[in-house]
C-alpha cells in the first residue's frame, strides 16, 4: 500500500482557496452600489434568464458571480430559509444579517470539510433600509467570511480593480441614473486598463428601491426602462461626470 | 441556523436540495408539524370562530371580491370587524369562508406559496395553476373539515392571457369550479347569491360591481343572523377589494363607506333592496 504524500494544512487550505478563487474569476463581475432611493445591483449578463441578481424576501436582494449550479443553490436555499423564517416568526424578523451569517456558515464548512469541493462563488447580500442609514451590504467569498461593505461593492474576475475605481468615485446620494453609469463605467474597464462598450441588452439590472409602494421591494429594470436610464445619464455625462470625479482629489 | 436548534449553522441539506418550487412540498418534507394538514387532531368536533359570507363578481375588466366582516361563534359574534379578503400576489385575490383560525393560515400559506414559486421561478404561476395550488391545500385540509373545522374560499384573480377576470369556487373536498359572472360562498351566501342573481348583468362597470357586492352582503345580513350588515356607528363597512390588469386594490375605507351610505340610504325607503322587472 502506498503512503499519501503529507500535505500541510497550510497548504490544503491555500491550495482549497486558490482553487475558488480560480473558479471566481472565470465568470464576469458584478457590482452593488448604494443610491438616494436604495440599493442597485448592475453586472453584464448576456442571459435573460439565467439570473446573477435575485429577490429572496421582501428588502433583501442577492447576488452571485462564480459557478451557476453552486450560487443557483444557495440562492434556493436562502429563498427557502427567508420564507420559512417568515412564516414562523414573522415578515420583519427575516433580515440580511441573519441571510449573511446562514450563508457563511455554510459556505466555510463547506470550505474547510475536506471531503467536499470548495464551492467558487462569492455573494453580495443586501437590505434596502427606510433611510439610506439603514442599507446593509455583505460580501460572502468563497471562505466563510463576511465583509460588511459601504457604498458600493465588486465581486467576481476583475473585482479588485472594479472595487477601487468605484471606492473613488462612489458618494451617497447619487440618484439611479448616476449609480448605474458608474456601475456600466466601472463594469467596462477590462483587466489591462482598456474600456469597452457593453451594450443595454447584456446588462442585468436590479434594485431594491425603497420607495416602492409595495411590500417587497426588490424590482428588475429592463427593456425600455432601462435604456431611459441609461440615456438619461448619456445626456447628464457632463453634468455629473465632474463632481464625481472630483471626489476622490478633496 | 434558529429555524433549526438541531444543526450547526450550516443551511440543512433540504435547503440546498434542488427539486421543488413548491414551499409546500418543501415545508412537508423538512418541517411537517408547521403544515395544519399534518397536524393531529383530537376526537369530537370543536367549536371555533366561524366567518361568514364572501361574494364576488365579475365586470367588465376585473373582478370584485367581497366579505362582510362578522365572525360568529354558536350564536356569540366572534369578531366585528374580521378580514376575510386577502391578496394572493398582485393579479389574484382569496377570500375565505368558514374556520376563521385555520383559515387565516391557510391564506398565509397560499400567499406564501405563490410568492416562493415566484421567487425560485423567476415567473408567476398561470391562474389557473393558482387556483390549482389552493385546490390542492383545501383537500389537505379534509381530515379537519370532517371535525367541523372546513375552510371554504372564492379565488379570484385577473388572467393575462385571456384578458378578464375569473371566479373559482371550491367545495370542501378541494372540487373546484370557475363560475361564471358571480359567486358567493359561506352562511349567508344563499341570500347573496339570490340577491347577485337578479342584479347582475354581464356589462357592469367597476362601480356598479362594487355596489352590487355590498347590496348581496346587505341582502345576506338582512336575513342571516351569521352575516354582518355595514355596522355606521362603529365604522365598519364591507370589505371590498377590485383586482384589474392593474392588479390588486382594496377599496379605501373612505370609498368603502360611501358605498355602504349609498346602499344602506336607499334602503331606508326601499328595505328590500332594488326591484328586478317582473318579466
Amino acid at each position: 500500500m502506498s503512503t499519501p504524500f503529507y500535505v500541510s494544512p497550510q497548504q490544503a487550505m491555500a491550495d482549497r482557496a486558490e482553487y475558488a478563487r480560480k473558479g471566481i474569476a472565470r465568470g464576469r463581475s458584478l457590482v452593488v452600489l448604494q443610491y438616494t432611493d436604495g440599493i442597485v445591483f448592475v453586472g453584464e449578463n448576456p442571459s435573460r434568464a439565467l439570473h446573477k441578481f435575485s429577490e429572496i424576501y421582501d428588502r433583501i436582494g442577492f447576488a452571485a458571480a462564480g459557478k451557476y449550479n453552486e450560487y443557483e443553490n444557495l440562492r434556493i436555499g436562502g429563498v427557502r430559509y427567508a420564507d420559512l423564517r417568515g412564516y414562523t416568526y414573522d415578515r420583519d424578523d427575516v433580515t440580511a444579517r441573519g441571510l449573511a451569517n446562514v450563508y457563511a456558515q455554510t459556505l466555510g464548512t463547506i470550505f474547510s470539510s475536506a471531503g467536499e469541493k470548495p464551492y467558487e462563488v462569492e455573494l453580495v447580500v443586501a437590505e434596502v433600509g427606510d433611510e439610506p442609514e439603514g442599507d446593509q451590504i455583505y460580501r460572502l467569498p468563497h471562505d466563510g467570511s463576511i465583509v460588511d461593505e459601504h457604498g458600493s461593492v465588486a465581486v467576481g474576475g476583475n473585482a479588485e480593480q472594479i472595487s477601487s475605481f468605484l471606492d473613488q468615485r462612489h458618494r451617497d446620494g447619487m440618484s439611479l441614473a448616476e449609480a448605474l453609469k458608474l456601475a456600466v463605467q466601472a463594469l467596462s474597464r477590462d483587466t489591462n486598463g482598456s474600456e469597452r462598450e457593453i451594450p443595454a441588452e447584456r446588462l442585468e439590472v436590479a434594485v431594491l428601491d425603497r420607495t416602492r409602494p409595495q411590500q417587497r421591494k426588490f424590482k428588475r429594470i429592463v427593456g425600455r426602462q432601462l435604456s431611459r436610464l441609461l440615456q438619461a445619464d448619456n445626456a447628464a455625462v457632463t453634468k455629473t461626470d465632474e463632481p464625481s470625479d472630483e471626489v476622490p482629489e478633496e | 441556523m434558529e429555524a433549526n436548534p438541531r444543526s450547526t449553522g450550516r443551511l440543512p441539506a433540504a435547503f440546498l436540495t434542488p427539486g421543488s418550487s413548491s414551499f409546500l412540498d418543501f415545508l412537508s418534507a423538512y418541517s411537517p408539524e408547521l403544515l395544519p394538514s399534518h397536524r393531529k387532531l383530537p376526537e369530537g368536533v370543536l367549536d371555533a370562530p366561524h366567518g361568514t359570507t364572501i361574494v364576488a363578481v365579475t365586470f367588465d375588466g376585473g373582478v370584485v371580491l367581497a366579505g362582510d366582516r362578522r365572525a360568529t361563534m354558536g350564536n356569540m359574534i366572534a369578531q366585528r370587524d374580521m378580514e376575510k379578503v386577502f391578496p394572493a400576489d398582485e393579479y389574484s385575490a382569496v377570500a375565505i369562508a368558514g374556520t376563521a383560525g385555520l383559515a387565516v393560515e391557510m391564506v398565509k400559506l397560499f400567499q406564501l406559496e405563490l410568492e416562493h414559486f415566484e421567487k425560485v421561478e423567476g415567473a408567476t404561476l398561470s391562474l389557473e395553476g393558482k387556483a390549482n395550488r389552493l385546490s390542492t391545500m383545501i383537500r389537505g385540509n379534509l381530515g379537519m373539515a370532517m371535525q367541523g373545522l372546513a375552510v371554504v374560499p372564492l379565488f379570484a384573480g385577473w388572467d393575462e392571457g385571456k384578458g378578464k377576470g375569473r371566479i373559482f369556487s371550491y367545495d370542501v373536498t378541494g372540487g373546484r369550479s370557475e363560475e361564471q359572472g358571480y359567486a358567493a360562498t359561506g352562511s349567508g351566501s344563499i341570500f347573496a347569491r339570490g340577491s347577485m342573481k337578479k342584479l347582475y348583468s354581464p356589462d357592469l362597470t367597476e362601480h356598479q360591481a362594487t355596489t352590487l357586492v355590498v347590496q348581496a352582503l346587505y341582502d345576506a345580513a338582512d336575513d342571516d343572523s351569521a352575516t354582518g350588515g355595514p355596522d355606521m356607528a362603529r365604522r365598519i363597512y364591507p370589505l371590498v377589494t377590485v383586482i384589474t390588469e392593474e392588479g390588486f386594490r382594496r377599496l379605501t375605507e373612505a370609498e368603502s363607506s360611501e358605498l355602504a351610505r349609498s346602499v344602506t340610504e336607499r334602503r331606508l325607503t326601499q328595505p328590500d333592496g332594488p326591484r328586478a322587472a317582473l318579466l
